[in-house]
């Protein structure tokens, strides 16, 4: 049997809703059964050495498999955050444990394995731009995770995975990158630090409405044919593959059941623009063809 | 005497903590913590009241289309459309909240709850062809255990075979619970967090390939149901006989029923749904559902203002961690001055008081099989009990609904918002009583509140020192060994905690947070 390569991994929910988390047991193929017991690339096994909703063990003992990773696979181990890292009074809003009687926040969390760490993964829009917990008034003090290592001199380099939740394959073939390909080179990543395979393109540029946009048919009302972007789709502005990649095994996705995007993906969400059910007025809507012309220009 | 914190408690969802003392190998004491506050209620305050459901959704992502639903129904109400609902999108509504609970259920079993019972190490010795199995054993043989390992030891009691085959189950459910997903998905856009229910009704049509495709899909999932799950279920009660005279709780139950089976009663206290509503107590009986019934206690959670309990409406809250004794960021919510238990047990337990024939059936056939009385349910193998019992009786309708759906009709209605009103969407999460009271001001979001399952459950004591159920589950529980302290977690595991879900920032009564923002 020839020797296969273990790659640690650290799975740390901040202010989370799970939805990451169900989310990444959607994958299809490779499958989470995949992901965590088998070769996800031959040869390499991710060992998920601690995630909240799967690993056996409780209290101590977990917090404890977690130190041991930052000290013992120092440089070698992947850190993934989803959830909200909230900083108001010290993190007090959300922690994980405690040593000598004294709560951990999470953002202490993230800061000491985020140093440690070969890379870090922010899944979901929460943690990657603050999601819908950091969105105006912002009551517990959320910051993006790029920015908490900014100001806390982390250095680590940082993918965004965003999305409420993300798709499980934005993950998965992030991960299987990283084990292929090494860590993102230049031009791999958008502005946003978002991986261009899966964020490179723009909802309206795929959509299977646009020829609706394009001819001026609009839906009045849900359940209509016609675009959508008179009931508030944010497609025009989101940038992601689902119109191709479609959700959950292809069966279906917001936009084919009637509903616009709600632009779940974007540093913005949920704050731009008005109401998910408003018409987004103040930004151009693209053009067929534009981002063709981006490219050669 | 010693002090048992677990923190995290992990196979739940969100971040919990929980503290007890044991003295004599006896729980003394418990507290239950919620140890995350985003403060949800706030963010909605001023928006577009119909973000309500795509926002709320997002309060978890375990529960998220209990909320969406619960958030449509109180919009509906809100908007005075509650009895219009088109009878497709009323239909669609139960089968995507259907699909959803059960694939919540398969998933709270096997993935969150088996690992307590079941031993993924003892595949070590599998020899025999299955895929499955063979590949977990190459994964153990690899030596890397995590996350299966570490764990509490010494209390596995499953002879190989049956180990081994929850153990091809286990992965079996991955794929079960993802398909129930796929299904809901169908209907209901993506998931987690769906986007075709909305005030008015669904986004989606129904067509004649998406009901024949349900069809399949459904069938083969409620096969799992009562094939596989069920029996698991009725497994681990033989082989752990002892926990059903563990974690009996308060002894009181609620539910706010669950699947509309008629869309014109605009009072979703007295709807008829297949779940009915209302309470009952260990006597087993009856009492209809009063929402006014409802108020919260915040003496010992980590918030300021007034101690007496208040209607969810009337509730004040300013977040301060620092308060002197507080223990958690929940909430202690009562009936009828009461601590009263929700979720699958409550359900169950109400239904069966209601005497409704279907329910008692499914629940006579489980007593018949251990040859016990009602009485057995109130414990951690009755909860588990009824969470297959509930998956397996919306399982069983599923069929019905699908074919009570008209091809290519509107499953939506037009409305307008209203300048000022008030609503209230009540419906059973999977995990229990999920209630949203919303206030319109201005055509905007003036106020919100939900008091979710967890927030019952987990809850703290309340103003007059009376633990929550978890707690309550806890108390007088006898710990076997307090380095694996296998009793406590699998009390608290059989609620199905949700801690997401169960913190969120209620009202302020305009005083400012900003505070505690650090710039």
């Amino acid at each position: 049997m020839s020797e296969i390569k273990e790659m640690p991994a650290v799975w740390i929910s901040a202010g989370a809703c799970g939805g990451c988390a169900v989310s990444m047991l959607n994958a299809v193929a490779p499958s989470i059964k995949n992901v965590l017991i088998d070769e996800v690339v031959p040869g390499n096994h991710i060992s998920l050495k601690f995630q909240v909703n799967i690993s056996a063990g409780s209290g101590d003992q977990v917090l404890k498999a977690i130190e041991d990773v930052g000290q013992q696979e120092q440089g070698k181990f992947l850190l993934i955050v989803d959830g909200v890292v909230s900083t108001a009074e010290g993190g007090i809003f959300c922690t994980v444990g405690e040593r000598g009687g004294e709560l951990i926040p999470v953002v202490q969390w993230v800061l000491e394995l985020g140093r440690k760490a070969m890379a870090v993964i922010a899944l979901g829009t929460c943690s990657a731009f603050g999601g819908i917990p950091g969105a105006r008034p912002n009551p517990t003090g959320v910051k993006r995770l790029m920015d908490i290592f900014k100001e806390g001199g982390v250095n680590t380099p940082l993918i965004n995975v965003p999305g409420c939740p993300p798709h499980p394959d934005w993950l998965i073939g992030t991960l299987a990158k990283v084990l292929m390909a090494g860590l993102p080179k230049p031009g791999d990543l958008d502005d946003w630090l978002r991986p261009r395979e899966f964020y490179g393109m723009l909802i309206h540029e795929n959509c299977p409405r646009r020829a609706y946009f394009d001819e001026g048919k609009f839906a009045k009302k849900f359940g209509e044919p016609g675009c959508l972007y008179e009931l508030g789709c944010k497609g025009p502005i989101t940038y992601a593959d689902c119109p191709i990649r479609q959700w959950n095994n292809g069966v279906n996705w917001c936009i084919r059941s009637g509903m616009g995007c709600q632009g779940c993906t974007q540093p913005e969400f949920p704050d731009f623009l008005g109401s998910f059910y408003e018409k987004i007025t103040d930004v151009d809507i693209p053009k067929i063809g534009e981002y063709w012309q981006k490219q050669e220009d | 005497m010693g002090k048992i914190v677990i923190d995290p408690i992990t196979r739940i969802e969100g971040h919990l903590k929980v503290e007890t003392v044991v003295d004599g190998g006896e729980v003394k004491e418990a507290r239950c913590s919620g140890m995350l506050f985003r403060g949800f209620e706030k963010i909605l305050e001023g928006r577009d009241p119909r973000d309500a459901q795509l926002i709320t959704e997002r309060i978890c992502g375990v529960c998220n289309h209990c909320h969406t639903t619960a958030a449509a129904l109180g919009l509906d109400s809100a908007f005075g459309i509650a009895d219009r609902i088109p009878e497709n999108g009323r239909v669609m509504r139960n089968l995507t909240m259907g699909l959803h609970q059960i694939q919540d259920h398969i998933l709270h079993f096997y993935h969150l709850a088996a690992l307590d019972y079941v031993d993924v190490t003892k595949v070590a010795t599998y020899e025999g062809n299955d895929r499955i199995l063979n590949s977990i054993r190459a994964f153990i043989s690899r030596g890397q255990l995590a996350p299966f390992v570490p764990r509490y030891e010494g209390d596995y009691r499953f002879s190989p075979e049956v180990d081994r085959e929850l153990v091809s189950h286990y992965v079996q459910a991955l794929e079960m619970r993802r398909k129930g997903h796929e299904a809901t998905a169908i209907l209901a856009g993506k998931l987690p967090h769906a986007c075709a229910v909305t005030p008015g009704g669904m986004t989606e049509v129904p067509t004649i390939d998406k009901i024949s495709t349900l069809l399949a899909r459904v069938k083969e999932i409620q096969e799992f149901v009562s094939d596989v799950y069920v029996p698991d279920v009725i497994k681990v009660a033989e082989n752990y006989g002892d926990y059903f005279e563990i974690g009996r709780g308060c002894g009181n139950f609620l539910t706010y029923g669950l699947f509309d089976l008629d869309g014109k009663d605009p009072d979703y206290t007295t709807r008829a749904r297949l779940f009915k509503q209302g309470s009952a107590s260990t006597d087993l009986r009856h009492q209809p559902l009063d929402l006014d019934q409802i108020n919260e206690w915040i003496k010992y959670s980590w918030y300021e203002g007034d101690t007496a309990g208040l209607h969810p409406l009337d509730g004040e809250t300013l977040p301060n961690p620092h308060k002197e004794g507080g223990y958690s960021w929940i909430k202690a919510p009562r009936y009828r001055g009461d601590v009263y238990e929700v979720g699958p047990l409550a359900r169950i337990t109400v239904g069966y008081a209601a005497g409704d024939p279907a329910i008692k059936g499914l629940v006579q056939s489980v007593l018949n099989h251990f040859e016990a009385s009602p009485e057995v349910l109130f414990s951690v193998l009755g909860r588990h009990a009824a969470r297959a019992l509930c998956a397996l009786h919306t399982a069983n309708s599923l069929q019905d609904w699908l074919l009570e759906l008209k091809p290519d009709q509107p499953a939506y209605i037009d409305y307008s918002i209203p300048e000022e009103g008030t609503g209230v969407g009540i419906v059973d999460a999977a995990r229990g009583a999920l209630g949203h009271w919303i206030v319109i001001k201005d055509r905007k979001i003036g106020k919100y509140q939900c008091v979710v399952p967890t927030t019952w459950n987990a809850s703290p004591m309340d103003g007059q020192g009376t633990p929550g159920p978890i707690e309550q589950a806890l108390l007088g529980t006898r710990v076997r060994d307090e380095q694996n302290p296998f009793e406590i977690v699998r009390i608290v595991r059989s609620f199905d905690p949700c801690i997401a879900c169960a913190v969120h920032l209620l009202d302020h009564r305009g005083r400012e947070l900003r505070k505690y923002i650090i710039s």
